[in-house]
């Protein structure tokens, strides 16, 4: 799981030039935008992510975290000229024109993605001894996911899909993720498995 | 130790008197831009600006110091070949500065005309001030912009341009976003029917067949301009019908007395200009949706 929402963060991140560049172009200043905003989101949802691990851990939450981020993602592909265009007539500069685009595309669903490792953490931690193993393990696998993602898209899916078709595609990832994760919990419960254990199947 | 470095000074003495006789340029300039490395040589009266030279990139712009005004490079003489569709522009649009030549020699044919030049390196325009005789005038204004942006408003602003030169693709990296349908739906904008678009583009690689295939509806029929002695491959076109070949070899002849010193030889041009489709039509176009110029270019 933590691998699948590393893969959409850094395909998402990716794509977000190529949606920008139409209304932006591609000077240096519109990745500067998209990595700005995407960090400022990771950075907020891990402080949420955290937050709200703190009280009641449920797989639940965990699941609706990849239901919500797939949900908010949509936008970037029915809205986006919708967004973009009031932004590029309103701001003359491409710069500050990319950053606000960026905030309004990506800003929601990236901070929900956010909270998904700081959350994992809490439910697969057992005791404190191994916390550190436990959250390096799950940095291990977001990062490896962000890799995969990273050079999938850039390398190979714009070869062969469309911008929009490979955005479906990270959303139907987060969504059977989130679906996975809510049918291990529910079936999972019989056999008296903990949440841990279901994250850990998933 | 001192047998080594005796070792080593003869090596690097040797490397480097075989690298200059490679070379045999002297740099006179070199600077890390935002988007690249600049390098400007001097080889006798010939002063080229290159990029990314470390990556092999080639030439981008020459000048010979003692005659400025002759275009040393062939793709850049056959941007003018715009002039047999559209004799008497009176505005014009250049999207690339690079060493500023074509701008020039269109500022020198049309002292009356508007020209706009659009480059998104702001380095490259000073290059082009200080060492290839670049500068602005009261008619001619470069923005530090990125093409499709600058074109995208220039449409909304209803504005039109007779003569339209795109020139923004440097040798190692493709801007994809200007090689899309939607952006030449966006030039179309920017064109009155008589106007004139004079595209640099690829000869070569799988790009040059969804090049051609995107070019081809978003105008119909274009002009494929290739010479032999260059790897560029020149799309000449406009919104109106294309004109017969008679009358571009009247208009080339027309022209011929006016372009010689700028060694364009127009005169040779109407015969080059070809609507035959060479190219893979069932190749998928180019769209903001679909790209990978850069990728396409490699295979």
């Amino acid at each position: 799981m933590a691998f699948a929402s590393g893969f959409c963060i850094m395909t998402v991140e990716m794509l977000g030039a190529r949606i920008l560049s139409p209304y932006f172009g591609g000077s240096l200043s519109v990745w500067g935008s998209i990595i700005t905003i995407f960090m400022l989101a990771l950075a907020l949802g891990y402080l949420w992510g955290g937050k709200l691990s703190a009280r009641k851990p449920s797989a639940i939450t965990f699941a609706g975290f990849f239901i919500g981020a797939a949900v908010f993602s949509i936008p970037i592909i029915v809205f986006s000229d919708a967004i973009m265009e009031p932004i590029f007539m309103a701001l003359e500069d491409p710069r500050y024109g990319s950053l606000f685009a960026a905030i309004f595309l990506f800003f929601i669903p990236t901070s929900i993605l956010g909270m998904i490792s700081p959350y994992a953490v809490r439910l697969m931690v057992q005791n404190e001894a191994h916390s550190g193993q436990m959250a390096g393990l799950l940095y291990f696998i977001s990062t490896l996911g962000s890799a995969a993602g990273t050079l999938g898209t850039s390398f190979y899916f714009v070869l062969w899909f469309e911008v929009n078709q490979i955005l479906w595609g990270a959303i139907f990832t987060l969504l059977l993720a989130g679906l996975v994760i809510l049918a291990a919990h529910y079936f999972g419960k019989d056999k008296s498995a903990t949440h841990a254990e279901a994250v850990n199947r998933a | 130790m001192r047998k080594s470095v005796l070792f080593v000074s003869a090596i690097s003495a040797l490397l480097s008197s075989v690298l200059a006789g490679v070379v045999a340029a002297e740099t006179i300039h070199e600077e890390r831009s935002k988007y690249r490395d600049i390098t400007v040589t001097e080889v006798g009266n010939r002063r080229c600006l290159l990029f990314n030279v470390h990556r092999g990139d080639r030439n981008q712009t020459c000048v010979l110091v003692n005659d400025k005004q002759r275009l040393v490079f062939d793709y850049t003489r056959m941007s003018f070949a715009g002039l047999l569709l559209n004799d008497r522009p009176e505005s014009i649009l250049v999207i690339g500065l690079g060493g500023g030549s074509i701008p020039l020699t269109f500022a020198d044919l049309f002292p009356d005309a508007r020209i706009d030049v659009v480059e998104i390196d702001e380095a490259v325009v000073s290059v082009a001030e200080e060492f290839f005789f670049f500068e602005e005038t009261e008619n001619m204004t470069v923005y530090v912009d990125d093409g499709r942006p600058f074109i995208k408003r220039a449409g909304i602003r209803r504005e039109k341009y007779d003569y339209i030169v795109l020139d923004a693709f440097s040798g190692d990296y493709i801007p994809e976003h200007m090689l899309t349908r939607e952006f030449l739906d966006e030039v179309r904008n920017i064109m009155r029917p008589e106007s004139v678009l004079v595209a640099n583009t690829f000869s070569t690689s799988r790009l040059y067949d969804h090049e051609s295939v995107t070019y081809q509806r978003a105008f119909g029929e274009f002009f494929n301009f290739k010479l032999p002695t260059t790897g560029n491959r020149i799309i000449i076109t406009q919104l109106e019908p294309l004109p017969p070949r008679s009358q571009l070899v009247e208009k080339a002849q027309s022209f011929a007395g006016r372009l010689e010193k700028y060694g364009v030889p127009i005169v040779e041009y109407p015969s080059r200009l070809s609507t035959r489709v060479d190219w893979d039509m069932s190749r998928r176009q180019l769209t903001d949706q679909y790209a990978p110029a850069n990728l396409l270019r490699g295979n």
